[in-house]
């Protein structure tokens, strides 16, 4: 059920290392795509239908193919390695664990659109990944595959890791422009779009970390094998992350479409003496979706037609010890922290929710209070300027959707009935609420 | 229903531009890439907004604007609502807004209750309730009851971001419109959103400070109480205000602006809107000086002088007592006038000083001047009606400075090129020692030059290093030409730009500091003109204006110039002098002499000045403000004024002087500014003969290799009368420096922030040193700022050869 590609050397020792990443056939998708016309690499990842994986689901070559040719300016490649989505957890294990995939699907990447000066943005708490990253980078220009004239190609790149400073909006890829030209990362007003005016204004490509280390892959075993994998209009393979009550929290690679009750088998099932209650298919700002929804197929269709979205393909966990207007209330707080202030609705609308979920949690509300909640959300969701407070909201109305009943037990509790302690790690094996 | 949307009046729509939409219903054409919000407002549909300002790049901010998108122009409806002040219209979009949308209406209510959540509702004390937009809208747009229970964001409140701007964070709504003026219309990025979520402020750069001479503005545009000013904070309500339309006097830029008064006192001045002129800005001295005229030393009755004593006196016994001595000195007076006068004024100098005191000894030049410089008034501007104008500015593709620095002396012009050189990328080149701050804004590029040689280097900007270079590739029919009237210190500079305009086929336009100057032109207050352009000189126009004014004989020779008359004084009988201020002449000290000299000197004026110190008879005029009347700018464009404080007492002078020439046995035919502007447009412009172009050689090359040249301009805020009365404006002046270049810092043996002292025989100037990227051997002075009056102090000016030493030394 597995299917390691992008996790396929991470057990290999010194798998950070070039030479351990060249022993497992790193770098041969370059020197086959230096061969290629950029064009033709352009075609080949359009064949072979991989869709951004930072939650959009774009197809990716069709987003290269937007960059115009014949636009004098530089043109930039730039990779969103800000991962900051409360339980998305798997470009920071890539980059740990294989810095050169990502490096190697860069400068593919990179020539692909003619781009001679490409970045990647990290976020900037992840040290111990950036300092992989400018080694592997490092170790990359002394073997000649970063520099001027790579492999004799006369093909010119230079790659430039930029470490953040800790603002989850910078993952928007406008926002993420203006923190990397050394400005406040707000996100900007589209049109225009940053493949026709980017980073320093010029054509600019924003692919997501898994996005980018997928394409040599796609380069070494052609379109058809990655078309493999997958489902009819998801194809590939991806890495989801399990985390919270689960018996063997971590990464899985498996093809797009697995369900969530396939993961949990790989993953030893809930922990031990519990049943699922809820979980999120990609981090905190998709919909929450419960226990009705373990079939459905994890690929981008699929989660959509449940109502939810496929996102980043982050599953967190949640078995029945867990209270939802809890973890609700702790998801608004991020969003409420993380909210940049450009635009009304996410800035006051999160600054409300938050006060609201707060006395709720207290026990001091009532069902009116629900109905407001989500005709606040209301007018939040779509309102706002960025994706990011459509994010916030999908917590509270899914999880007002899903479990009325935990938030007015709460008013007639008087309080949480749940027992925090009893969803933490270390709570009494068997536990019950 | 179908509305044709009319374009703003003087622009030029292409009519195949046009795109329809349907926006509730109603289809309306308009130029294509309207924003949604303005095609509403061409059906009279208010969309509310905080973010958006049609001067404004947009947004998208504060969302208040969504409206919902039926169909896109394609067929298919756009699935969320989007804000109309970021939209772009296309051909078949039907929009539909609050009026006929519950999507649109739900939306902008939901948003205005999340601004208001945590806006502190502060209403009854904040200044601006009663003409807030936040107040206004949520009345409109918003619900009457706010759901919110929790606990508002609070900050100690107020916080100065510049001496005269106040910010009380928690009403900001956080639109971004004063940042996005400072950054964009100013050019003064010193202010900036900071922090982020509902934290997020404006706040300042801890380095440099927010020093603007537009910040009134960003108070202005700001849609909720959170930016108010030093002067004005809780001065008045806008409820108990009265608003009188008029025109700013302290430059030659002629802007619109609002005064607001209260029982008979001025409270405010606001920017006024005039697409044509400033747009919807002023400088922040047009708006926060006009407290002049109420510090203490305003003229209110008139004054003989008796035994060297001046002492209270009746007008009608005034009016005789002068009246008796102008009539003994005729032919033998001279008049004086400064740059307060409207052209209403002018005029009435103008002919009081040829009818009634027989002379064409009459100049309005308070300031350096040069006969070169009438010369060319003569040829090039007087009578020559609306020429170059704003909108010029904004479409020219190069723009070249000569003697001017548009921030500092008309900063509606620098506003106006700066959207020339952001939106059409309009290249200006300034021939000029170093590049000012208005010009780095600018994107300005510097023909080095070093004072006095301005002539020569517009004789040959080609070898004038890379910027002449520049410039003379630059310059063609789409190129302005721009001259100030320090040119009129460089012997040949006016000549030379006529030659330059000439050859390149650009515009050429004389800009003047003060507001009466082009006025006073036009009303002939010069030696060797008339009203109208009329040549003193040319026998028809004299003639033509006899029969005008119905007397027998003009004066036919050319009169003294300013400098003449102060030269004359002694051998003068009588001297008019009217808003002069004499720090403001070449040699301060030698009118000062000829004042004494003068036998008998009569003053018109608002203030006790330097001037009426030495008048034998003070008659007490009015201010703008208690006057009506017409600025003519420097497009050449009337600028009529009502009287905003009606004061039933109030003399202008125009009065004064038709009552002074009655008492005369003379007459004007005219005693009110109206009748005045009456006479002065049925007389027109003269298109008889005009004088021909100056021709003057370029002066002499520079002196020693080691001497050192001044040069000075005054800056906007500095110490001139006129801001007098306001101290928080005063407080954001520039701080005062002496620029040199590294190499002659080098040579003096001073470094950055050392303080060098600059003089000449009269005396000297000591201020810190700023080394500054300029043309070595040359020392710049503000010219009238603290510490550096270069008229006072060290008689010299823009040119002059000067001393500069270590101020330890």
């Amino acid at each position: 059920m597995l299917t390691p590609v992008l996790s396929d050397n991470w057990d290999q020792i010194r798998s950070w290392q070039l030479a351990s990443y060249q022993r497992s056939g790193g770098y041969d998708a370059l020197r086959t795509a230096l061969r290629m016309l950029p064009a033709d690499v352009v075609t080949a990842v359009k064949d072979s239908g991989l869709r951004g994986r930072g939650g959009a689901g774009f197809p990716t070559g069709m987003k290269w193919s937007f960059i115009p040719q014949d636009n004098p300016k530089p043109k930039y490649l730039v990779v969103n390695a800000d991962e900051s989505e409360p339980g998305t957890c798997k470009d920071i294990p890539l980059m740990l664990a294989s810095p050169h995939t990502l490096v190697e699907g860069v400068i593919i990447s990179a020539y692909a659109i003619r781009a001679n000066t490409a970045f990647i943005y990290v976020r900037g708490e992840v040290l111990h990944v950036i300092r992989r990253l400018q080694q592997a980078v490092v170790e990359a220009r002394e073997a000649g595959f970063l520099g001027t004239n790579i492999l004799g190609t006369g093909y010119d790149l230079d790659v430039i890791v930029h470490a953040g400073a800790g603002a989850y909006i910078c993952g928007e890829e406008t926002a993420l422009l203006d923190s990397l030209e050394g400005r406040r990362g707000q996100p900007r007003l589209r049109p225009p779009f940053p493949a026709v005016a980017g980073l320093y204004g010029c054509p600019t490509v924003i692919n997501n970390v898994e996005s980018i280390a997928s394409v040599p892959s796609i380069i070494n075993n052609g379109a058809d094998w990655f078309g493999s994998m997958g489902t009819e209009k998801s194809k590939g393979p991806t890495l989801y992350s399990l985390s919270g009550h689960v018996t063997r929290p971590g990464q899985y690679e498996a093809p797009m479409g697995i369900t969530l009750r396939q993961l949990l088998e790989l993953a030893g099932g809930i922990r031990d003496g519990h049943e699922l209650k809820f979980w999120t298919p990609g981090g905190s700002s998709t919909p929450l979706l419960t226990a009705e929804h373990l079939d459905v197929p994890l690929d981008y269709e699929g989660v959509a037609g449940a109502g939810s979205l496929l996102g980043t393909k982050a599953l967190q966990i949640f078995d029945e010890t867990t209270c939802p207007v809890r973890a609700t209330l702790r998801w608004t707080e991020f969003y409420k922290h993380e909210s940049c202030g450009k635009c009304t609705p996410c800035r006051e609308g999160t600054w409300w929710l938050v006060q609201i979920l707060e006395r709720l949690e207290a026990g001091q509300g009532d069902e009116s209070d629900l109905e407001k909640l989500l005709d606040l959300s209301d007018n939040i969701t779509g309102r706002s300027f960025c994706a990011l407070a459509d994010g916030a909201t999908a917590p509270i109305t899914s999880s007002i959707q899903h479990f009325k009943d935990d938030y007015l037990a709460h008013f007639t509790n008087g309080g949480c009935p749940f027992d925090p302690m009893l969803s933490t790690v270390f709570a009494t094996a068997g536990a019950t609420a | 229903m179908t509305i044709q949307a009319n374009p703003p009046a003087g622009s030029e729509v292409e009519r195949t531009d046009l795109v329809t939409v349907t926006i509730d219903d109603v289809e309306v054409k308009v130029p294509k890439n309207t924003l949604a919000i303005r095609a509403a407002e061409q059906i009279g549909v208010q969309i509310p907004r905080f973010c958006d300002h049609p001067l404004l790049d947009p947004v998208a901010a504060c969302r208040q604007c969504l409206v919902e998108v039926v169909d896109a122009g394609n067929g298919r409806g756009m699935p969320k609502p989007q804000t109309s002040c970021s939209l772009t219209v296309a051909d078949g979009m039907v929009i539909r807004t609050q009026i006929s949308s519950p999507v649109a209406d739900k939306a902008q209510q939901g948003q205005m209750e999340f601004l208001l959540i945590n806006h502190p509702l502060d209403c009854p004390v904040c200044d601006k309730g009663g003409e807030c937009p936040l107040q206004n809208q949520a009345m409109t747009n918003g619900r009457g009851e706010s759901r919110f229970e929790g606990v508002k964001r609070t900050y100690p409140k107020p916080i100065n971001i510049s001496a005269q701007v106040l910010l009380d964070r928690e009403r900001c709504v956080l639109c971004a419109r004063c940042t996005r003026f400072s950054q964009q219309i100013a050019g003064d990025p010193f202010i900036e959103l900071l922090e982020r979520g509902a934290l997020q402020q404006v706040g300042i750069y801890e380095k440099e400070p927010y020093e603007s001479y537009f910040s009134g503005n960003a108070i202005q545009i700001c849609p909720v109480g959170a930016l108010t000013s030093a002067a004005y904070r809780f001065r008045s309500r806008p409820f108990d205000l009265v608003s009188v339309p008029s025109v700013a006097e302290h430059d030659a830029s002629g802007s619109a602006i609002r005064v607001d008064y209260r029982r008979g006192k001025v409270m405010r001045r606001l920017a006024g809107d005039d697409a044509e002129v400033n747009e919807e800005w002023i400088s922040d001295r047009d708006r926060f000086a006009f407290n002049y005229a109420n510090t203490g030393d305003r003229l209110t009755h008139p004054l003989i002088r008796e035994d060297g004593e001046l002492r209270a006196a009746s007008w009608p016994e005034a009016l005789t007592f002068a009246a008796q001595k102008l009539t003994a000195a005729k032919g033998n007076a001279a008049v004086l006038t400064g740059g307060r006068l409207t052209l209403e004024d002018a005029y009435a100098y103008s002919k009081f000083a040829r009818v009634a005191l027989g002379t064409n000894d009459i100049d309005f030049r308070a300031r350096p001047h040069s006969p070169e410089e009438a010369d060319f008034l003569a040829a090039a501007v007087a009578g020559t009606g609306l020429g170059t104008t704003f909108a010029d500015l904004e479409k020219a593709g190069s723009v070249l400075l000569v003697g001017f620095e548009p921030e500092e002396e008309s900063p509606a012009v620098f506003l106006r090129l700066r959207k020339g050189v952001r939106k059409i990328g309009t290249k200006v080149f300034t021939v000029a020692p170093y590049a000012s701050r208005g010009v780095e804004k600018l994107s300005g590029v510097v023909v080095q030059c070093s004072p006095g040689t301005e002539a020569a280097v517009l004789g040959d900007l080609r070898t004038t290093g890379e910027g002449g270079a520049a410039a003379q590739a630059a310059l063609g029919s789409d190129s302005i030409i721009i001259v100030g009237e320090r040119l009129a210190t460089v012997q040949g500079g006016y000549s030379a730009a006529l030659r330059l305009a000439l050859d390149t086929g650009a515009q050429l336009v004389w800009i003047p500091r003060r507001a009466g100057d082009r006025g006073a032109l036009e009303a002939g207050c010069l030696p060797g003109l008339l009203p109208g352009g009329r040549l003193v000189t040319d026998a028809a126009a004299r003639v033509d204006l006899q029969a005008a004014w119905g007397v027998e004989h003009l004066p036919g020779t050319i009169g003294k110039d300013t400098d003449e008359i102060i030269a004359a004084a002694g051998s003068l009988q009588a001297l008019v002098v009217a808003g002069v201020e004499i720090d403001d002449l070449p040699n301060p000290a030698a009118a000062l002499a000829a004042l004494a000299a003068a036998p008998f000197v009569v003053s018109f004026e608002v203030r006790n000045s330097q001037v009426t110190e030495h008048a034998d008879v003070i008659f007490p005029v009015v201010p703008p403000a208690e006057k009506d009347g017409t600025f003519v700018n420097w497009e050449g464009r009337e600028r009529p004024f009502p009287v905003v404080l009606k004061m039933p007492a109030a003399m202008p002078d125009v009065r004064a002087l038709a009552a002074l020439a009655q008492e005369m046995d003379s007459s004007l035919g005219f005693s009110t500014p109206a009748g005045a502007k009456k006479e002065f447009d049925e007389l027109g412009r003269w298109d008889g003969d005009r004088a021909g172009e100056p021709t003057y050689q370029a002066g002499p090359a520079l002196g020693a290799f080691d001497s050192t040249r001044l040069a000075t301009w005054r800056m906007l805020i500095d110490d001139s009368r006129g801001n007098d009365g306001e101290p928080h404006l005063v407080a954001t002046a520039r701080r005062p420096v002496a620029r040199i270049s590294q190499t002659t810092a080098h040579r003096v043996g001073v470094h950055d922030g050392d303080e060098l002292v600059v003089s000449t025989d009269a005396g000297s100037i000591r201020l810190p040193v700023a080394i500054t990227v300029m043309t070595d051997n040359v020392v710049w002075l503000p010219a009238n700022s603290a510490d550096s009056h270069v008229r006072r102090s060290l008689h010299a000016d823009h040119g002059s050869i000067v001393t500069i030493a270590g101020g330890n030394s």
